[in-house]
């Protein structure tokens, strides 16, 4: 891992903690006393895997459009489309788990099929087929089917997005920008606002991660199909010819 | 030849096909058939018929659906015979009117199915709509086509896999659930009476216009990958 990368990781560890402190330090909520604390892990982890959705279609219209131009770019954006799908399945779970953790507690059942909650295990749905899509396709036909299908799964979301105004809902109204009695309490935004930059941090973390590791698959791949993967020489000069490419 | 030509000739091509071996229907319409005889053993339809209405337009729409996806991983599998779709890619026609000539044939077929089983459904499940019952003839065109423009190219992208069977599927069901929903919700508010389709058939609308162009958008990527 470079220096910076380890730089990140332990500012996001400090940041997670604080985050941790502000939400245990917050207020009691006055109906649900300390139960609402799994909010201020919800609802990161909710609105950040509405957002690695359009990192992967941003990755996924780039490799389309490098595909015949720039291999090296393609398979870059490629393997960033991978990262930012699996990051979206794993918030988009524990978005799942959170929510049903607290819904068990404030409404007494784990799952209600209302407008919410459905679209959003639809969002789930839709980036594990991805990733099962994936996993099925032959090798070399990988990265151009799973673009395409990340294209209409990014459609999808808005769609799933915008059902919660045309549906009656159980889940409580959007907390930002959801009409007149919306918004949280002050003395609750920083813990919102520190869990939330923290969670993203971890989030990044994850997809830069994620996105070294695919590069040096790809690489490895490349090199074995070249029949050159150990021999150090015939590694340097691909490495070097890949760097003029760029 | 200008683009409409195009289309009508690969559309031509599919249905001749279809004609002269009758495959897609027969197979559709037969398992749609007996999904409905199986889902009427999970429940008696004949005895409670307000049940019978609230649950009924799932089950035309899930029949139809499973009927669906038989037919369109056998649509491109016809092409691949003799690498009849090198010769496509080879072709100076526009990719995307071959999709659109096959989406149309595939759209024929199912709506073929469902005007064979929609009296049958009516007389098997004694339904007795409470709403206006002119409403299905835009809702069952609208949700047709929603499920065949993207069975057909998630077919064609299924080609490219190694178990393409279990592919598509998978695929297509979490990509159209916003339409079914729709359709479902539209139908069952006609069965029922009890609330308008109308909102349910604007997003049926938006649904195919938005997917339709996805498919014509994407489809020469997926045609000419190699």
């Amino acid at each position: 891992m470079p220096k910076w990368a380890q730089g990140w990781l332990g500012l996001t560890v400090i940041v997670l903690t604080y985050g941790f402190y502000q939400a245990m330090a917050a207020p009691r909520e006055a109906t649900m006393g300390n139960l609402y604390r799994v909010f201020f892990y919800h609802l990161p982890h909710a609105i950040l895997s509405f957002v690695f959705p359009y990192l992967n279609l941003a990755a996924s219209l780039l490799y389309l459009f490098w595909r015949k131009r720039n291999v090296e770019r393609a398979a870059a954006a490629d393997a960033f489309a991978l990262a930012s799908a699996e990051v979206t399945v794993l918030y988009a779970t524990i978005g799942l788990a959170t929510g049903m953790l607290w819904g068990r507690a404030a409404w007494g059942i784990w799952w209600a099929w209302d407008a919410r909650m459905t679209t959003y295990l639809l969002l789930w749905l839709l980036y594990v087929c991805y990733l099962l899509v994936r996993s099925f396709s032959s090798t070399g036909q990988t990265a151009m089917i799973s673009a395409v299908l990340a294209i209409f799964a990014a459609i999808d979301v808005p769609i799933c997005f915008m059902s919660i105004r045309w549906w009656r809902t159980q889940h409580p109204a959007a907390v930002f920008g959801g009409g007149a009695n919306s918004g949280i309490d002050p003395s609750m935004a920083p813990a919102v606002l520190w869990n939330m930059a923290a969670w993203a941090m971890w989030g990044a973390f994850l997809v830069g991660m994620r996105y070294a590791i695919e590069r040096r698959r790809q690489q490895a791949s490349n090199a074995e199909a070249l029949g050159i993967l150990n021999d150090d020489a015939a590694m340097a000069v691909l490495t070097h010819s890949l760097k003029e490419v760029r | 030849m200008n683009y409409a030509q195009h289309v009508l000739t690969h559309l031509r091509k599919d249905l001749r096909l279809e004609w002269r071996t009758k495959d897609s229907i027969n197979g559709m319409l037969f398992f749609a058939l007996l999904v409905v005889v199986v889902l009427a053993m999970a429940f008696d339809p004949a005895s409670f018929p307000s049940m019978t209405r609230q649950i009924s337009g799932g089950l035309l729409w899930v029949a139809l659906l499973f009927a669906a996806m038989t037919a369109l991983n056998q649509s491109w599998a016809r092409e691949t015979n003799n690498s009849v779709l090198d010769a496509h890619r080879l072709s100076a026609a526009p990719a995307s009117a071959l999709f659109i000539g096959k989406a149309l044939a595939n759209f024929l077929f199912v709506t073929a199915v469902e005007v064979v089983l929609a009296p049958i459904f009516t007389v098997f499940y004694n339904l007795q709509p409470l709403g206006q019952t002119w409403k299905l003839l835009v809702i069952l065109p609208l949700g047709t086509w929603a499920l065949v423009v993207n069975g057909t190219f998630f077919a064609a992208l299924s080609l490219r896999t190694r178990n393409r069977e279990t592919l598509l599927p998978l695929v297509l069901l979490p990509i159209t659930m916003p339409a079914l929903l729709a359709m479902i919700q539209a139908t069952t508010a006609v069965l029922t009476g009890e609330f308008e389709p109308t909102l349910w058939i604007k997003v049926l609308v938006a649904y195919v216009i938005i997917f339709t162009t996805a498919c014509v958008l994407l489809f020469q990527t997926v045609l000419s990958a190699d």
